[in-house]
């Protein structure tokens, strides 16, 4: 099984994210930089399918020659190589999705695992762009019946599983009010949702075997595509400052304020 | 000259200082206040190549080059310590095997770390022998292909959970530092008992004890080098790990200062978080300073050792320095916390505790202190 | 006449999802800035059962496509339909609510008619051709106005942002086409409905969420929720320790939600749970330690134990009915 996953360069959730006064962009300066937390979740994932169908996992960012850190995290965790989508400015996921699709194109895998949405634009839209641009099936959200604390989790046992054929995967999806699960051919798209996995840490060993596995470099130029935005920001705030709260001294005052003042209730 | 950490020294640091936050720290009051020994959590380090990361990669460990362990030592201690301690013992433990170790003894007595949890201890000091090593009381006594090993230790750490022990020994008390000889003492031999665990102050999930060796029976083929080398044997190692436990402190002194950064923005007197009081910014800086410091002085020392150069002057210095400064360091977070800091609900006592064996442990501040003194005078 | 084309949604249960709601006013606040007119369409095997709630909303159009393939949603069949829908109208704008539906359908829907999209979207800026989108990025920690440049522009609306469409609006002409099914790669299988009196943690009005403090206990958050009906949240620390499901986490990594009142008990407010509720419009925060940051973003701070506030809260609330 080839399974090409996605490793976003992303600032570290962790982070405070401040707005640069004139509104341009975010203040880079002192900010931490990670892999998007939902692809490392598919990197996981890719992993343990692999771990028990054989085969390869492929991960692949899109950005300058710092996602470089990215990919090697996702190869210290297991990956086996890599692809460089190198390039610098602003994409929108039209472009992003548009690359993905070569990239994909061009490795053929059984199935592309991304996460549902990086935590830095928050669109939600690649994974299911890139399935109807190949015409594949998608499951987003991916998620689990078994709890993170679980026996599954603890062996790693892989919650996208393959079919009694071998030709299709079934994912069980977190959606509103419930779980659906779906049966999508392979080759497919997938998505992660944060209760898919508990990703494992990147170990010592690993991280210096990933010193030598190889990272292939390609442009959006050498894939054709036109990477142009379509997405014009114009502008970026923060939201409103909260004004300065207060301190009720009791059950009571707090009822009267969020009744009378708030009228919330 | 590079002050800059590479990418995989980026990485490195990140995949210990994940480990460190995310499974150390949750545990670290419990088995500081237990003082039991932190299998789990080892057993995590096992699996993530953290312990056994100075074996070199042929003989199955990670082979990580002296300044790569100093940054890892570093997260490792800012976790918990007590917990670094026992996870660094087995390098020390093995230190001697890899740099003084034939093939066959590094095949032999090195790869099986790799293949599942399994604590390896030290054992240099002695009731009466602690930094005056030529003191040493332990005899070992040859009979045909073996050794007879007769003697004590004590201070042992991981002792009480070890599978091997690397032993120094005098084969002739007469010869002083020159009867020393280093043997490597597998499982659990007859003539060989574990006392109890010590109660320390400090790092106290790292588990101390003392060992007793009657008519123990080494075969001549676990000699670490020649008779009469342990002594060399024994301070090349302590140069090695040296910069290690430099780390450690600078480790306990980071996590110090974080505490008292973040409590001293919260915690208000006077209308103003106590931030804003010069008193306390000063002593902020002060331990800001002379972490950075310490840990510079180290990544010297380890860097010498990666040069292939004798380092014994520096790691001397980075020990001695960063010992000392993290136990102030540590000290004066108890003060900007107050009355709190003293309280064992609060992260930072726990610091001042496993800040005071540094300045023990390892050659103490004041031996190093003579070392430094003669590598002047030289 | 420039189109707005709103997508609505049917739950499991054959009832409008509420958000559809939210998404229609939301569609009639475009179509008054671009000057357009307002289309609702809903596909399912018997969409009919909610026309009657679609048709007062203050549409001009409802498009109903029936198909017993459609019974189970699955983007690969309602994309192309919807995107047939939309080239035929000429649809200017196509939009929805961001519920999981949404979310995994209108990109689809983008990706088919070759246009950009703006997700999550939290106001409508600008008129006629220049319209442009308020959206949240880093988890609500930035806020963006975007412009989208394809001829066609989709988008999914934040729910909690816009006011629900009331009912009693006119008529609008209701429309049945027969959608052209697509053959699918992707089988339904089946859907576990998660038995919860309580509403959704994304589309409650109000929201009660427990940390460290509780200690895992959430018996008195429970209480609470069901005496508002309330949704229950917690911070990721009480996921990650175990005491209550993942899927409760608000937060960054977790549930963005913007109730009418959001109450944190026993929470200390880290940036990461901050930016998974700071929207909310009132906010209340009970916390023994005085100096937590969850007091700089509440509205109404109580300095106090939560098992002593939470029962005494509920007797009071109880009170006001």
């Amino acid at each position: 099984m080839k399974i090409l996953v996605t490793a976003k360069r992303v600032e570290d959730p962790e982070s405070k994210i401040k707005v640069k006064p004139d509104g341009t962009g975010i203040v880079q300066e002192g900010l931490k930089y990670k892999i998007n937390p939902f692809d490392e979740i598919g990197v996981e994932e890719g992993l343990r399918l692999v771990a028990k169908h054989q085969g390869e996992v492929v991960v692949v960012s899109i950005g300058g020659k710092e996602v470089q850190e990215q990919l090697r995290h996702a190869l210290a965790m297991g990956a086996h190589r890599a692809v460089w989508v190198n390039h610098t400015g602003p994409l929108d996921q039209l472009a992003i999705a548009g690359l993905l699709q070569k990239v994909t194109e061009k490795e053929k895998p059984d199935l592309v695992i991304l996460g549902k949405q990086s935590i830095d634009d928050d669109q939600n839209q690649v994974g299911q762009y890139l399935a109807e641009f190949l015409g594949w099936g998608q499951a987003t959200f991916a998620s689990k019946v078994e709890s993170l604390e679980s026996e599954q989790e603890k062996n790693k046992v892989p919650a996208v599983t393959l079919t009694a054929d071998g030709k299709a995967v079934r994912v069980v999806r977190e959606v509103d009010n419930g779980l659906a699960t779906l049966e999508c051919q392979l080759p497919a798209v997938v998505t992660t949702d944060l209760r898919l996995n508990q990703p494992r840490y990147a170990s010592l060993p690993g991280i210096m075997k990933a010193k030598s596995k190889p990272i292939e470099e390609l442009t959006p130029a050498k894939l054709g595509v036109d990477v142009t935005p379509a997405i014009q920001v114009l502008k970026l705030s923060s939201p409103p400052a909260r004004k300065a709260g207060i301190k009720v001294p009791d059950v009571a005052a707090l009822v009267d304020k969020l009744h009378n003042e708030a009228k919330v209730v | 000259m590079e002050f800059q950490l590479t990418e995989d020294q980026r990485a490195l640091q990140q995949a210990a200082r994940k480990y460190a936050r995310e499974v150390v720290r949750p545990k670290a009051a419990h088995y500081d206040e237990t003082a039991t020994f932190p299998r789990d959590l080892l057993q995590t380090a096992f699996e993530l190549g953290l312990l056994n990361m100075a074996i070199p990669a042929e003989y199955g460990g990670v082979g990580l080059s002296h300044l790569d362990q100093t940054i890892v030592a570093e997260e490792l201690s800012w976790g918990c310590a007590g917990v670094a301690t026992s996870i660094i013992a087995n390098d020390l433990a093995n230190l001697p095997i890899i740099l003084h170790g034939t093939e066959e003894q590094k095949q032999r007595l090195l790869g099986h770390f790799a293949e599942r949890l399994k604590f390896a201890s030290f054992c240099l000091t002695e009731p009466e022998a602690g930094s005056d090593v030529a003191g040493m009381q332990t005899t070992a006594r040859r009979e045909g292909d073996e050794y007879v090993i007769n003697g004590a230790k004590c201070f042992i750490t991981n002792g009480g959970h070890a599978e091997q022990y690397t032993v120094f020994a005098t084969v002739d008390k007469a010869k002083k530092h020159k009867g020393i000889t280093c043997f490597v003492v597998e499982g659990r031999p007859k003539g060989l008992t574990v006392s109890k665990h010590e109660n320390k102050m400090g790092q106290r999930a790292s588990d101390t004890v003392s060992l007793t060796f009657e008519d123990v029976r080494v075969p001549v083929k676990n000699r670490i080098g020649e008779e009469g080398q342990g002594f060399a044997v024994a301070m090349a190692t302590l140069d090695n790990s040296r910069p290690l436990t430099a780390m450690f402190s600078v480790g306990i002194a980071r996590a110090a200062l974080e505490h008292s950064m973040e409590y001293s923005s919260q915690r208000k007197t006077f209308g103003k978080p106590i931030i804003e009081h010069q008193a306390i910014q000063f002593m902020i800086a002060d331990m800001a300073m002379n972490t950075h410091a310490a840990r510079m002085l180290t990544y010297e020392s380890a860097w010498l050792l990666d040069q292939g150069q004798r380092n014994t002057l520096q790691s001397s210095y980075a020990k001695c320095f960063a010992a000392d400064m993290a136990m102030k360091v540590a000290t004066d977070a108890v003060q900007v916390y107050g009355g709190y800091g003293y309280i064992k609900e609060y992260p930072v006592e726990k610091l001042m505790r496993d800040a005071k064996l540094i300045q023990v442990y390892e050659g103490t501040s004041q031996v190093q202190r003579l070392v430094i003194a003669r590598e002047l005078f030289k | 006449m420039p189109i707005v084309l709103i997508v609505a949604e049917q739950q499991p249960d054959g009832n409008l999802r509420k958000a559809s709601l939210n998404a229609i006013s939301a569609g009639k606040q475009l179509a008054d800035k671009a000057g357009a007119e307002l289309h609702l369409v809903l596909l399912g095997k018997e969409p009919a059962k909610v026309a009657d709630e679609l048709k007062g909303s203050g549409a001009k159009a409802v498009h109903l496509g029936a198909a017993a393939e459609l019974e189970h949603y699955l983007a690969e069949t309602y994309a192309p339909a919807i995107a047939a829908l939309a080239q035929e109208l000429k649809a200017d704008y196509v939009g929805m609510a961001s519920t999981a539906q949404g979310k995994d359908l209108m990109p689809r829907v983008a990706a088919r008619l070759k246009s950009a999209m703006a997700t999550d979207i939290t106001a409508i800026n600008g008129s006629g051709a220049d319209v442009t989108f308020t959206r949240p990025m880093w988890a609500g920690n930035v806020f963006a106005e975007v412009k989208l440049t394809t001829p066609v522009k989709v988008f999914t609306v934040r729910a909690t942002e816009f006011a629900a469409a009331a009912g009693g609006q006119g008529a609008a002409e209701v429309k049945t086409f027969a959608p052209k099914v697509e053959a699918s790669k992707t089988k339904f299988v089946e859907f576990k409905e998660v038995k919860s009196a309580r509403p959704e943690l994304t589309e409650a009005r109000v929201v009660i969420s427990g940390g460290r403090g509780t200690k895992g206990d959430f018996k008195e958050i429970e209480a609470l929720a069901d005496e508002l009906g309330a949704a229950v949240g917690a911070s990721r620390a009480v996921c990650d320790a175990g005491w209550v499901p993942n899927d409760l986490q608000v937060g960054q990594t977790g549930k963005v939600v913007a109730p009418a009142l959001y109450i944190a008990a026993g929470i200390s407010g880290a940036i990461q749970h901050l930016a998974g509720m700071k929207s909310s419009k009132t906010i209340v925060a009970i916390n023994k330690d005085a100096e937590a940051p969850i007091f700089q973003v509440a509205d109404y701070g109580i300095v106090a134990d939560l098992f002593k506030v939470l029962p005494e809260l509920r007797q009071e609330l109880a009170k006001l009915k």
